[in-house]
């Protein structure tokens, strides 16, 4: 990992829905991610994943704690439009089928993303180059999304990111809705995709077994603080928060032993509120 | 031993009207055996689920099966299935064929006490009084593991989380001792955590309960950890099946290794391979469609 | 891999939703007759046999050869003033739905995108005027103003838009969060070029229907003023004014009945396409249509399968 600033920095980031009996969707989570990197963020329903993608990108206003970029703080997404620099700043939804827009022919939606990086002043390659760099024929430039598969649509959704030439790519749970023979091989794509052009890639995924695969780094969280945090052949191998362990031991292996994978006591044990200072940054 | 439910050249076709019919199943052959989890696994489009609702006769508008599904083994009535009318189905659907889906909140009335949802079925089919339907069915969601079930008969749908709900449904599906259960994505809506004790139960309820079990998923984890045989469907046909032992340990078709060599599992992580310093893109993760895009060209 | 995909067989979207509006024969029976009156209200000077203004026939003559629908009190032909009277009518009804439609699209989608005190000043005002009975509004304004044609357009036009700006902003509310209007923001766009670019483009359909719903409406709105004197004026012939001299003249039935049947048959013909744009657009027949679409679809996906 290098010395450089990172290309993310979140600290203490708090998010809250509702007014008076307001849900603190995400109670304190920090964390950094270098250029090049790969951090992924998992964990179940509800632990505050997606809350934490969107306050990184600005849709969410937090209620308190820093998100900089480059040591730039984002701004929400409210009437103002986003500065160009800012564009640096890519997201990859979970839902293919609203991820395009259905009146606008694909090469020319790449094509928004490419207008973003030259306004920036960064060079970028043509739609059809794009096509090719997540694994699609370029023939599908002049289609519309309805004419294409969900996995396909996807596909198109990240690459318009990847045209705007971003420093930062968050995906929040980008593969979840792809068929799961799909699913490994397009999370490893957008590492690959990430890691040449040296951009920093965080990654939600409730799926361990696919984030092992490709994330430089792993955050566990639960109820909206991150319960443990470090390298991800360290965390995988070697969990110390029970949570974590539960999560990892509740995952169904394909290896036909017929083995059921371990249930927890309960829905919520209370083991799984436990802070764990050691649990976090692990880097052994 | 007999089988609880036999499926022979099963055949689905769909569409409305008389023109433009697709077959999405191409005759395909499986038995349920009591006591016995049967998986079948398949992608989407493969029509694993359409098989599903052709055995529950709930097809879409439209939908025409063809081919034979007798239900009924040892010393059970034997009833053919294809072909069935809708009031027949009706006394057959919940009472000999119980259904759990992959929205526990789609299978429950939200307005509906949980007590009374599981007690309608029993009174319709079984004729129990309200008092006797009443203690069933706290035994039933004691027998699903949710907690507290004096309590529980009183609450709604909404008060439980996703897999309280789940459990629920499947008491409602088990109410009135179905020979057959039929589990069409069960866990696939749940975290992780909740799918663990989903399957357990599964597991457990199949064999103390003698009951068949067709087990429908994508999820070849879950299928490996509960179905005791497998079958693995594409295009409508039934490509490989056997033990899941076998299938898993041993795949003979080439799709199913294809599926099996997908799974995370079966990969190195990339993680571990050295900084790449080259131009921009190696050789990107090709497309699934390329052949929808290949004729096209 | 090569897999069948379902999503393929997704329902196709918008682009083909106007010709399926079409198949129904009440579509198609609307169509005719509103062209038919349109081609009339164009070429009305040119088809009609007499002068509608020139009183130099037989007074309050019943239909006969020379007057195909008679005439009226004051010697002018009734068929000649029923196709001018397409001419008065049907492009000011139109413009007045256009222009309602524009002005409560736009007040509709500045408060659903930009929400918050926008949307509250703007929906109170929308509010305020839907409160009012529409056509007693309108006369109370077109009274005001002066009775002239123009000022009845300008008074509908004040009662129609409300309508507009309440759906548009119901649409842009649901599509302001979609992930592709998110990510044309992310990727720069002002919140003026996302919302002509992402998110009017995509509510169309609904606005379009209802504007096709109100133009039967509008017209009815026009010819009611005009017989209540508060919009054309004699001698200016109008459906609206032409019923009302029929009142003082109930004797002469052919004086009424042509307008009647003529302000009848094209708002009927304007609901019929209403009725079948909305029906080709609802989210419910849409499913069944579904069923339909994985024949085309799935059948090249199968031969593809076989293929490989």
């Amino acid at each position: 990992m290098s010395a450089q600033k990172p290309v993310l920095h979140v600290d203490s980031l708090v998010v809250e829905y509702g007014g008076r009996a307001a849900f603190r969707a995400v109670d304190g989570v920090s964390f950094d991610i270098a250029a090049g990197e790969v951090l992924a963020l998992v964990g179940e329903s509800g632990c505050g994943k997606s809350s934490t993608a969107r306050a990184v990108i600005g849709m969410e206003k937090p209620r308190s704690g820093e998100v900089l970029y480059r040591d730039r703080p984002v701004q929400p997404l409210g009437m103002r439009t986003r500065p160009a620099e800012l564009t640096a700043i890519q997201m990859v939804f979970q839902d293919p089928n609203s991820s395009l827009n259905p009146r606008i022919r694909v090469a020319q939606q790449i094509a928004e993303g490419s207008r973003a990086a030259r306004a920036r002043g960064v060079d970028t390659e043509a739609p059809s180059h794009w096509l090719k760099a997540v694994g699609l024929s370029p023939t599908l430039e002049n289609r519309y999304p309805y004419q294409l598969s969900g996995g396909q649509r996807q596909r198109v959704a990240i690459a318009r990111a990847l045209a705007a030439k971003p420093d930062l790519i968050v995906a929040d749970e980008p593969i979840s809705a792809l068929d799961a023979s799909a699913q490994a091989s397009v999370a490893g794509m957008m590492r690959e995709l990430c890691v040449a052009s040296g951009a920093a890639m965080l990654f939600i995924s409730h799926d361990l077994s696919v984030v092992r695969l490709m994330a430089d780094r792993v955050a566990v969280m639960y109820r909206g603080r991150i319960v443990e945090s470090g390298a991800t052949p360290v965390v995988w191998a070697n969990p110390v928060h029970p949570y974590t362990e539960a999560l990892l031991d509740a995952i169904p292996h394909p290896d036909g032993e017929g083995v059921l994978p371990a249930a927890p006591a309960s829905e919520a044990p209370s083991s799984w509120r436990t802070d764990i200072p050691e649990a976090l940054d692990r880097v052994r | 031993m007999s089988a609880a439910l036999a499926i022979r050249d099963l055949r689905v076709e769909l569409g409305q009207g008389k023109r433009n019919r697709t077959e999405v199943v191409k005759g395909i052959s499986l038995d349920l055996v009591p006591g016995r989890i049967q998986g079948l696994a398949g992608e989407s489009g493969s029509g694993k689920s359409m098989t599903a609702m052709a055995i529950l006769g709930l097809l879409p508008a439209g939908g025409t099966a063809s081919g034979s599904i007798v239900l009924g083994g040892a010393g059970k009535a034997e009833v053919e299935l294809v072909g069935m009318t809708g009031g027949a189905y009706r006394r057959v659907r919940g009472k000999r064929i119980g259904m759990v889906f992959q929205d526990p909140s789609a299978s429950l009335h939200p307005q509906i006490t949980v007590g009374s949802q599981l007690a309608d079925g029993m009174r319709a089919h079984l004729g129990l009084s309200r008092a006797d339907a009443r203690t069933r069915a706290a035994e039933l969601l004691a027998l699903v593991r949710v907690p507290n079930p004096e309590e529980a008969l009183q609450k709604y749908p909404h008060q439980f989380s996703g897999g309280q709900r789940q459990r629920i449904a499947i008491a409602i599906a088990l109410a009135c001792e179905p020979e057959v259960l039929l589990a069409d994505e069960p866990t696939t809506a749940l975290d992780v955590t909740v799918q663990a004790g989903i399957l357990h139960l599964l597991r457990d309820l199949a064999t103390e309960r003698d009951l068949a079990v067709l087990l429908v998923t994508h999820d070849l984890g879950v299928m490996s950890a509960i179905a005791d045989e497998v079958a693995v469907m594409r295009g409508g046909q039934i490509v490989e099946s056997g033990s899941r032992q076998q299938v898993f340990q041993n795949p003979q078709h080439p799709y199913t290794r294809e599926l099996l060599e997908a799974m995370p599992d079966a990969q190195d992580s990339l993680v571990d391979a050295p900084a790449e310093s080259g131009p921009a893109l190696g050789a990107p993760a090709p497309d699934a469609d390329a052949a929808d895009t290949e004729e096209n060209r | 891999m090569n897999l069948v995909v379902p999503e393929k067989l997704a329902p196709r979207r918008r682009r083909f939703w106007l010709p399926r509006a079409w198949r129904t024969p009440l579509a198609v029976v609307g169509t005719v007759i509103a062209l038919m009156w349109i081609v009339i209200a164009i070429l009305a000077p040119w088809i009609a046999p007499h002068d509608p203004l020139a009183q130099d026939l037989p007074r309050l003559a019943a239909p006969s050869g020379e007057a195909i629908m008679g005439t009226d009190v004051n010697g002018r032909d009734v068929f000649s003033r029923l196709l001018l009277g397409a001419q008065a009518t049907i492009p000011l009804a139109l413009m007045l739905v256009v222009c309602a439609m524009i002005v409560g699209t736009v007040v509709g989608a500045v408060a659903g995108y930009l929400g918050g005190w926008f949307d509250e000043v703007l929906m109170r005002i929308t509010d305020m005027v839907m409160a009012f009975p529409t056509v007693i509004l309108a006369m109370v304004i077109a009274a005001s103003l002066g009775p002239s044609i123009m000022n009845a357009v300008i008074a509908g036009i004040i009662v129609a838009w409300p309508p507009y700006a309440r759906i548009t902003r119901s649409l842009v509310l649901g599509l302001r969060t979609q992930n592709y209007v998110i990510a044309g923001r992310l990727l720069g766009s002002s919140p003026l070029r996302s919302l002509l670019r992402d998110v009017l483009p995509n509510i169309a359909g609904p606005v379009l229907v209802l504007a096709s719903l109100d133009i039967g409406t509008a017209i009815l709105l026009l010819s009611g003023l005009s017989f209540l004197g508060l919009g054309a004026q004699p001698p200016t012939p109008e459906w609206g004014t032409m019923i009302a001299a029929a009142m003082q003249n109930t004797s002469a039935w052919w004086l009424g009945l042509f307008p009647g049947l003529a302000i009848l048959s094209i708002v009927m013909a304007f609901n019929f396409i209403g009725d079948s744009l909305r029906d080709a657009l609802d989210p419910l027949a849409a499913r069944e249509r579904e069923a339909e679409a994985p024949t085309a679809v799935s059948a090249a996906a199968a031969t593809g399968e076989v293929a490989a």
